[in-house]
């Protein structure tokens, strides 16, 4: 039987997630708590508003209301990456070699492996940023589309339009996919070989988790009755596929999702707090968590696939032993 | 906008031309003792001279649903921003935007209708616009913008009356009503209207409104009806000596949008919300606000409806009272309306 051990911090959870085994739990308000031999936190942030797990470097990449960009270490420790003035930095990202990406206002910014920063401006908000998995590749989702700048060198950044308002970027693991969330209720996708088209739609509500399975195969997301998962285990994506709708719930959305790093299994977070564990072969479902007091907004799994990592809206969070 | 869930924070949008003494309100709105916390959203820090981490900078970001509508559009940037603070309640008591002076108002109003997370945390308290006496009539004459602003407001604060005569005043408060029967008008120096006549109104929220003002969209002052079609003025050409400002009339017409006061008496559900429906798709792009109140056959609450575009909401209100008349007044503010055809179609969905 799975065990849950709680956690209750006092606000928002933005992000919940592992650096090695040990448990991270991300504050709006700018306060990032551990369970590492006990509750331990700092506040590297006066208001926080984005988060990336670096787990290649062992590190969090967070950005501020504050107009920082910081980077914590495992032990907790902050350094500060960059700062922005008065104005927020809206998204980060990691990339490889500790490159690091941020957004502001109509900017994209990049440190780059070699100390030096370079400025990506855009005649329109910059809404989310990625790097693609190999390469100093960097997505920019934006109105109307994505454009992809090559960030160590000079080139002319690719675009790629669909008319709308992108609000967040994702690359598949092999990086041969980049998928956007919308403003509308809906993904959308590119196959990056040829520029073909994907539309996911049919969500009621917004997508804001996307979460990739082991190897790429399948793309998980909220903004549904169900976890939708789309198939991602052909050469064209999921275009003419139906999705998996797993952990349907008639009356609860879900938030956040969390893919198995290496079962097809996902974790599902709904708006009541509940968590369940899905199988895609089979849907079938293990109850990790019941209801809550807020939503749930982020999970992550650990290495080994064992344990979840869970954060509310509310700040109920916790992690659970899936093996109990 | 109805719901009555105490944790909406209510959201007060302030516009007005540049030098039309947004930034004086602003500033007293933040340093003025009132007992209440304002996170205020601006586009340029700019001239705000406190310094307060509750000041948002946001660069102005308007997106277009991708629904095939033209009037559907957003602010991208305030979606973000408000999503940012509502993660942290309890730091502010309401939120105010400060828009451009050329912006238009619409998608800022609608960003809290049509984005479900904004509006889940969020509802919009009143479209406040400042308006400078002395320059309106130019500004009337170069910009739809400043036409807009004065349309879609639900309160207008009309500054800087020291800086003109009692009859240019009387000329801009009729030209005001002109464009907008219904806003709250006040005349202020320096931009010294009480706080409280702007902030928490309530005022986009009709059933409040009338509330507070049970004679709202009374026709008895009659000044809803400036220039109609039955007025003898030329209404497309209408150069009046070059562009002088001889008399209230010509200041009038430099005016495309006008309000159109529709009145019925008790309406068929099923002839009445059809209607509403279509008359709302076929003719959303032009109409900027709609108000209504409405006596539904056979029900005995009172039904208000109000709409921004192709949006509209509508709820019961309260029951009818004993020897209320049940009567229907709707109002359309709007550009290039057919008032003809409107009044008879709205005349037909009558009950018999």
């Amino acid at each position: 039987m799975p065990t849950v051990a709680p956690l209750d911090l006092d606000g928002h959870c933005l992000a919940a997630g592992f650096l090695g085994e040990v448990p991270y739990f991300c504050l709006a308000d700018g306060s990032i708590h551990r369970l590492d031999h006990g509750h331990k936190h700092t506040a590297p942030h006066d208001g926080l508003l984005c988060v990336e797990f670096d787990t290649a470097n062992s590190r969090l990449i967070t950005g501020g209301e504050d107009g920082k960009v910081v980077a914590t270490a495992a032990d907790g420790t902050s350094d500060i990456v960059a700062e922005a003035g008065r104005k927020w930095v809206t998204s980060v990202a990691a990339g490889p070699q500790k490159a690091v990406a941020w957004a502001v206002g109509r900017s994209a910014f990049c440190l780059l492996p070699d100390g030096k920063v370079k400025e990506f401006p855009h005649p329109r908000s910059v809404e989310g940023i990625a790097f693609a998995p190999k390469g100093m590749r960097l997505a920019v989702a934006r109105y109307n589309g994505v454009t992809m700048h090559f960030a160590a060198t000079e080139g002319k950044p690719a675009e790629l339009e669909w008319a709308g308002a992108h609000t967040g970027v994702t690359f598949s693991p092999d990086g041969n996919f980049v998928v956007t969330t919308m403003q509308e209720n809906a993904l959308h996708g590119w196959k990056l070989a040829d520029g073909k088209h994907m539309r996911m739609a049919g969500y009621p509500a917004k997508v804001k988790s996307l979460s990739w399975s082991f190897k790429g195969r399948w793309l998980a997301s909220s903004g549904a009755p169900a976890a939708i998962v789309w198939p991602f285990t052909g050469k064209d994506g999921p275009m003419g596929k139906a999705p998996l709708e797993i952990g349907t719930r008639g009356n609860m959305m879900v938030t956040a999702v969390a893919c198995h790093p290496t079962e097809e299994v996902v974790a599902i977070g709904y708006s009541d707090g509940m968590v369940l564990a899905g199988r895609f072969t089979d849907q079938k479902e293990v109850l990790l968590r019941r209801p809550g007091k807020g939503a749930i907004t982020s999970l992550m799994w650990d290495r080994e696939g064992r344990r979840v990592v869970f954060g509310s809206d509310a700040g109920d969070c916790g992690v659970v032993d899936v093996a109990g | 906008m109805a719901d009555s869930n105490v944790q909406q924070v209510p959201v007060t949008v302030l516009t007005g031309y540049l030098g039309a003494g947004k930034t004086t309100l602003l500033n007293r709105i933040l340093s003025e003792n009132h007992g209440k916390r304002y996170a205020v959203i601006v586009n340029e820090f700019g001239e705000i001279g406190i310094d307060n981490d509750l000041i948002v900078e946001s660069d102005e970001e308007i997106y277009e649903m991708n629904n095939g509508c033209v009037c559907c559009t957003v602010r991208g940037d305030l979606i973000r921003v408000v999503e940012g603070l509502t993660r942290r309640p309890g730091r502010f008591d309401a939120i105010v935007v400060e828009t451009t002076g050329l912006a238009d108002p619409v998608p800022v109003a609608q960003t809290f209708f049509m984005d479900e997370d904004v509006r889940s945390k969020t509802k919009l308290d009143a479209v406040v616009a400042l308006v400078d006496a002395k320059h309106l009539p130019l500004r009337l004459k170069d910009s739809k913008e400043a036409e807009d602003q004065i349309a879609f407001a639900d309160v207008i604060v009309l500054n800087k009356t020291d800086l003109v005569t009692p009859e240019e005043l009387a000329k801009v408060e009729a030209t005001i009503r002109a464009i907008n029967p219904t806003a709250k008008i006040h005349r202020t120096e320096r931009s010294g209207v009480a706080l409280s006549e702007v902030l928490d109104r309530g005022a986009f929220d009709l059933s409040r409104t009338l509330e507070n003002d049970p004679h709202f969209l009374d026709e008895s002052h009659d000044h809803d009806h400036i220039c109609g079609p039955d007025c003898d003025h030329d209404h497309d050409h209408h150069h009046h000596g070059h562009g002088h400002h001889h008399d209230a009339a010509s200041d009038i017409h430099d005016v495309s949008v006008r309000s159109i006061s529709l009145r019925g008496g008790e309406m068929d559900p099923k002839k009445f919300f059809p209607w509403i429906e279509k008359i709302t798709q076929m003719e959303g792009p032009n109409i900027l606000r709609l108000k209504g109140i409405i006596a539904i056959k056979d029900d005995p609450d009172r039904y208000v409806l109000q709409g921004v575009h192709m949006i509209i909401e509508g709820d019961h209100q309260r029951p009818w009272k004993d020897g209320e008349q049940h009567e229907s007044r709707l109002v359309f503010i709007g550009r290039d309306l057919d008032e003809a055809r409107l009044r008879q179609s709205f005349e037909a969905c009558q009950a018999a």
